[in-house]
């Protein structure tokens, strides 16, 4: 009876390591052909997009996009809480305000930036052109090198 | 008084003070379902106090990614009002390279927008970081730099203030209670024009906050000391040599000491008790800037700084 409870928790523990959904809590989360912050970027997933994760090793996520694309995720750009998106048209009725699961835009939000823009009290202008200085992995890459810089990631 | 008024006031004096006691939303739970059984109350009011007990028991760690990336947008835009941008492509450019390249080394690299510097047409010496990633950095501070390792030091520094979401830390309690509640009560809709305004009105509260703290107040010792140890270990990580945050820090007490204790002085705890407090974690030898580091830095940030 217990050689069958211990292989039956075994099964369970090993199950939920092989893959658990995530959702990805960055606006633009960066699949990586490796697990470094300077890996080639593979697949690109979006604000709330579900994706199957493995084992956490060192900070990285191996991972599965729904349409199938494998690499890693940084542990920082997902969230065990599923994601549920706004509709715009319709209201979410699914168990949105529930601890395990997040809806996206819900409290402080773009619908209360947009009423501080309305009411002329805060100009985003100089924010949103920061959102704008992008800068690449090939960048990084090159000026890490040129600049002589020898660090590990 | 019948029963089911003094019910409800058991519950509600339960929330009010469920903030010490963190058993308390457990109680008004179990509480709340003897009261829907025994008929005092309906289920949605049950459901709606077991919904406010939630939120009183929520703090600044509870704001998801997304909700801090919207609070450091209205910092970020608050300070600009103060400080106006600089705008100078080039050197912007450059800020963004150096400052990207170290976040990626971050204990949190990704945050829901992603690090972004601009700098600040500002003689004062002070930098930023708005909760998410935003970072600004004036270009009195960039005077304290004489290369690129040096503001890598001042960078560093202002990511780790990210990083430990220094600035969401001084948000008060009792806005974050109110805003919990509202967005508790929400359910899924969208937010009715009054709720919109109440919710308006607690993120302009919690951003006020966070820029008090970073413009006046200053974060606490304990949280300066917390972000230099974390950037000293960002630096060795990304290559930079520790030894820059000292020099820097000693460039900037004698430029503070010459400006008469204004902008960061006001903000931090005094840069040579930092220098000093540093010696004892680094203790490597002071190298000669690399040939490279130091050419892009004078190309991209000479042009700023001279003039003067």
């Amino acid at each position: 009876m217990k050689i069958i409870v211990i292989v039956a928790l075994f099964t369970i523990s090993a199950g939920a390591a092989i893959a658990a959904q995530m959702s990805v809590q960055v606006r633009n989360g960066k699949v990586r052909a490796t697990p470094s912050q300077l890996g080639a970027v593979v697949a690109t997933v979006e604000y709330g997009a579900t994706i199957q994760a493995g084992a956490l090793q060192k900070g990285w996520y191996p991972v599965t996009t729904t349409d199938g694309k494998k690499g890693w995720l940084h542990e920082s750009a997902l969230s065990k809480k599923a994601i549920a998106m706004r509709a715009v048209t319709t209201d979410v009725t699914t168990g949105v305000s529930s601890d395990e699961v997040a809806l996206a835009g819900k409290g402080f939000n773009e619908q209360v930036e947009a009423k501080l823009k309305k009411d002329g009290k805060l100009d985003y202008t100089w924010v949103d052109q920061m959102a704008a200085f992008t800068v690449d992995v090939d960048q990084i890459i090159k000026f890490r090198s040129q600049g002589n810089l020898r660090g590990g990631i | 008084m019948n029963a089911r008024h003094v019910l409800q006031i058991t519950l509600v004096l339960c929330l009010l003070t469920a903030t010490p006691f963190s058993g308390c939303a457990t109680v008004s739970k179990v509480s709340t379902q003897i009261a829907k059984e025994a008929g005092v109350i309906s289920a949605d009011e049950a459901e709606s106090i077991n919904r406010g007990a939630k939120a009183v028991e929520k703090t600044w760690q509870d704001l998801t990614p997304e909700q801090e990336y919207y609070i450091g947008r209205a910092v970020a835009a608050r300070v600009l009002q103060t400080y106006p941008p600089l705008d100078q492509p080039q050197a912007n450019a450059y800020l963004n390279l150096l400052g990207q390249s170290l976040a990626i080394f971050s204990e949190r690299p990704e945050t829901h927008g992603g690090y972004r510097f601009l700098l600040l047409d500002s003689d004062e010496i002070n930098a930023f970081a708005a909760p998410g990633g935003l970072i600004l950095v004036t270009r009195g501070m960039l005077r304290c730099c004489e290369n690129e390792d040096e503001l890598a030091a001042v960078l560093a520094h202002e990511i780790c203030h990210v990083e430990k979401k220094h600035g969401l830390s001084s948000i008060k309690q009792g806005r974050l209670t109110e805003a919990f509640t509202i967005i508790a009560a929400e359910s899924a809709k969208q937010l009715g024009n009054e709720e919109l305004a109440s919710l308006t009105r607690e993120f302009e509260a919690s951003v006020g906050d966070v820029v008090m703290t970073l413009t006046t107040s200053g974060y606490s010792r304990k949280q300066e000391r917390s972000a230099d140890a974390a950037a000293v270990e960002l630096l060795r990580r990304a290559g930079y040599p520790a030894t820059a945050m000292i020099t820097m820090l000693e460039r900037m007490d004698e430029r503070l000491t010459d400006a008469g204790g204004l902008g960061f002085a006001k903000t931090h705890p005094s840069a040579r008790s930092r220098a000093d407090a540093l010696r004892t974690m680094i203790t490597d030898t002071v190298s000669a800037p690399d040939a490279v580091r130091q050419q892009r830095f004078s190309a991209a940030i000479k042009p700023i700084v001279t003039g003067r």
